[in-house]
């Protein structure tokens, strides 16, 4: 008896740009073979804002509202990292309490980028409720940033120098509101995924990186912690007095997208720890910059009332400030791995070049090698479980 | 480990390797040339004593007038030891040769591949041996190379489209005519 011949040809899919678990404009052509994927590409560059080239013709100060809407869902990490980037070109040192507030503002923000990711994964994977529950959190912290700054999405807080201006009244009062409600929501969340075995199915063994892979490609992060990596740039290389917090780097050695998830999921109780011990350090009322005053304008009432402080005031707002020259390169632990900025200064009153290190860039970049052989409907959970942000990939 | 250190260990390990520790406010910087920068990665990779595993950024910055014009700047990350390194490598003629003024060092950690592809994209730098030096974030079809400082900041383009419209004015109309006759609600 022959057999008969069967014809097999690949397809060729467009996913995206418009696909809506691409998290943006993301777009794959995938080859398929039946289910599989044979081979895959991904475009990117439909966010290109130009950000870089912008800064470029602005003054330093002026970066910070640019900067922070490069990675959208973590605004806060950009501005952090650029401006304690032209702080260390300046040579200045924060107060304390700024450090503290700062790395409040910090851990704030990645467990607002962490709830939309948690919340975009689980509806990517079928649990749709997942969403309304996490951006129902996530509201809270918008109120925060609404508080501290009137915007909620793109505070603007962080300035160099320091902070803006002072906590608001009811600061502490809303954000210990917050840390007290939470960890009983962040329990809810888990007793929708975390033993799902629908989850676990979708999740476990799918979208393996090993941990050599990760660091070659440049995955320095969530995805390497959950690979066996312990590398966190807030234990290895301390900024803003994280040595003296009393948290844990969740790691997990499978490096799938569930190893993935809890580790995510651990790293949002290390923040509210870390969040905890912040509010208790900072006092309601205290400095909110340094003294520098070639770069911090002098207090509001100084400026009604000195020839100097108005002239100071002037000075800052109309010419801006200069940078020596030379070039720094300054990483923090952002929600989506290393967020690094790299700023070179000539010695004028704007930067000379602004380059960010986006996370989101280098696994978009990873992501083709790792759903290859992997099947279509496990693209989406890879996406989601690299948590991908194209405005942060394209700036 | 101070920028000396590192450029005595890797003159042992790069036959005929010239680098220059460059000034730097945060973590070492080496000047390293172009035809020595794939030997020099291997082996800041693969030397037990050094071992930068994990691959940080790759960029360019663009110091017109200044000769040589433009600087690559890698940023490398050894997990291992806790230190970083910098890595510049001046370049003198952006557009000199078709093989490329800097190798590409996506053989020794892969991450790079995108990296130099926007730095190409951006600022005209060719790496060579890179197997798919392409536009990244710009259109296929853009002109000009964005991130150089003489690129003109303010410029009006239209979009281009590989395929004009070849509708006129009054077929345009009519075809709306058509459709909405057809549609019925006429």
């Amino acid at each position: 008896m022959s057999t008969p011949e069967i014809r097999t040809e690949t397809m060729t899919v467009n996913m995206g740009p418009q696909h809506p678990s691409t998290h943006g404009v993301l777009r794959l052509v995938l080859e398929l073979d039946g289910e599989v994927i044979q081979s895959a590409a991904s475009t990117i560059g439909y966010l290109h804002t130009g950000i870089e080239k912008t800064a470029e013709q602005k003054k330093w100060q002026q970066v910070i509202p640019l900067v922070e809407r490069m990675d959208y869902l973590a605004a806060q990490s950009n501005s952090l990292s650029y401006a304690m980037c032209v702080e260390k070109l300046l040579g200045l040192e924060m107060p304390q309490r700024v450090k503290d507030i700062r790395v409040l503002l910090a851990e704030l923000q990645r467990l607002a980028s962490h709830l939309i990711w948690l919340g975009t994964h689980g509806m990517e994977i079928g649990a749709v409720s997942m969403l309304f529950y996490a951006v129902r959190e996530r509201e809270l912290l918008l109120n925060i940033n609404e508080l501290i700054a009137g915007f909620r999405f793109f505070p603007s807080y962080i300035r160099i120098g320091g902070l803006r201006e002072d906590l608001p009244r009811a600061f502490h009062e809303t954000v210990i509101a917050f840390l007290d409600r939470f960890p009983a929501k962040m329990d809810e969340f888990e007793g929708l995924l975390t033993k799902n075995d629908i989850f676990r199915r979708r999740t476990e063994g799918v979208g393996v990186v090993s941990l050599e892979d990760a660091y070659s490609w440049g995955l320095v992060g969530p995805i390497a912690r959950a690979a066996g990596s312990d590398y966190d740039v807030r234990k290895y290389f301390p900024y803003l007095g994280y040595e003296t917090y009393d948290f844990k780097v969740p790691t997990a050695t499978e490096g799938d997208v569930y190893a993935r998830y809890r580790v995510r999921i651990a790293e949002m109780r290390e923040s509210i720890k870390i969040c905890r011990q912040a509010i208790d350090r900072i006092t309601p009322i205290g400095t909110y910059a340094c003294d520098d005053t070639r770069v911090v304008p002098p207090p509001k009432d100084r400026v009604y009332s000195e020839m100097e402080a108005l002239i100071q005031h002037f000075l800052i707002y109309s010419q801006g400030f200069t940078v020596p020259a030379g070039d720094a390169y300054v990483p923090i632990e952002g929600p989506r791995g290393e967020h690094g900025c790299y700023v070179v200064s000539d010695g004028t009153n704007r930067p000379w070049r602004v380059k960010m290190r986006p996370p989101s860039f280098m696994a978009i970049q990873a992501l083709p090698s790792i759903i290859q052989g992997g099947l279509i409907a496990d693209v989406v959970a890879v996406i989601g479980s690299n948590d991908v942000v194209m405005g942060d990939c394209d700036r | 480990m101070d920028a000396a250190t590192i450029i005595d260990t890797l003159k042992t390990l790069v036959p005929g390797g010239q680098y220059e520790a460059g000034a730097s406010i945060d973590f070492p910087t080496i000047y390293v040339l172009p035809e020595h920068l794939v030997g020099t990665c291997l082996a800041l990779r693969d030397e037990p004593s050094l071992r930068y595993e994990a691959f940080i950024e790759a960029t360019a910055v663009d110091y017109l007038p200044r000769v040589p014009r433009f600087e690559v700047v890698y940023h490398l990350l050894s997990v291992q030891y806790r230190r970083r390194l910098r890595l510049k490598v001046r370049v003198l003629n952006a557009a000199a040769a078709d093989a490329g003024v800097v190798p590409t060092i996506q053989g020794v950690w892969r991450g790079a591949g995108w990296p130099e592809r926007e730095v190409w994209d951006m600022f005209g730098i060719v790496f060579g041996g890179h197997p798919d030096l392409r536009r990244l974030l710009m259109p296929e079809d853009w002109e000009g190379h964005p991130a150089r400082k003489d690129y003109p900041v303010q410029i009006q383009k239209s979009a281009q489209t590989y395929s004009p419209l070849e509708v006129s004015q009054d077929q345009f109309r009519a075809n709306l005519e058509r459709d909405r006759v057809k549609r019925g609600r006429g």
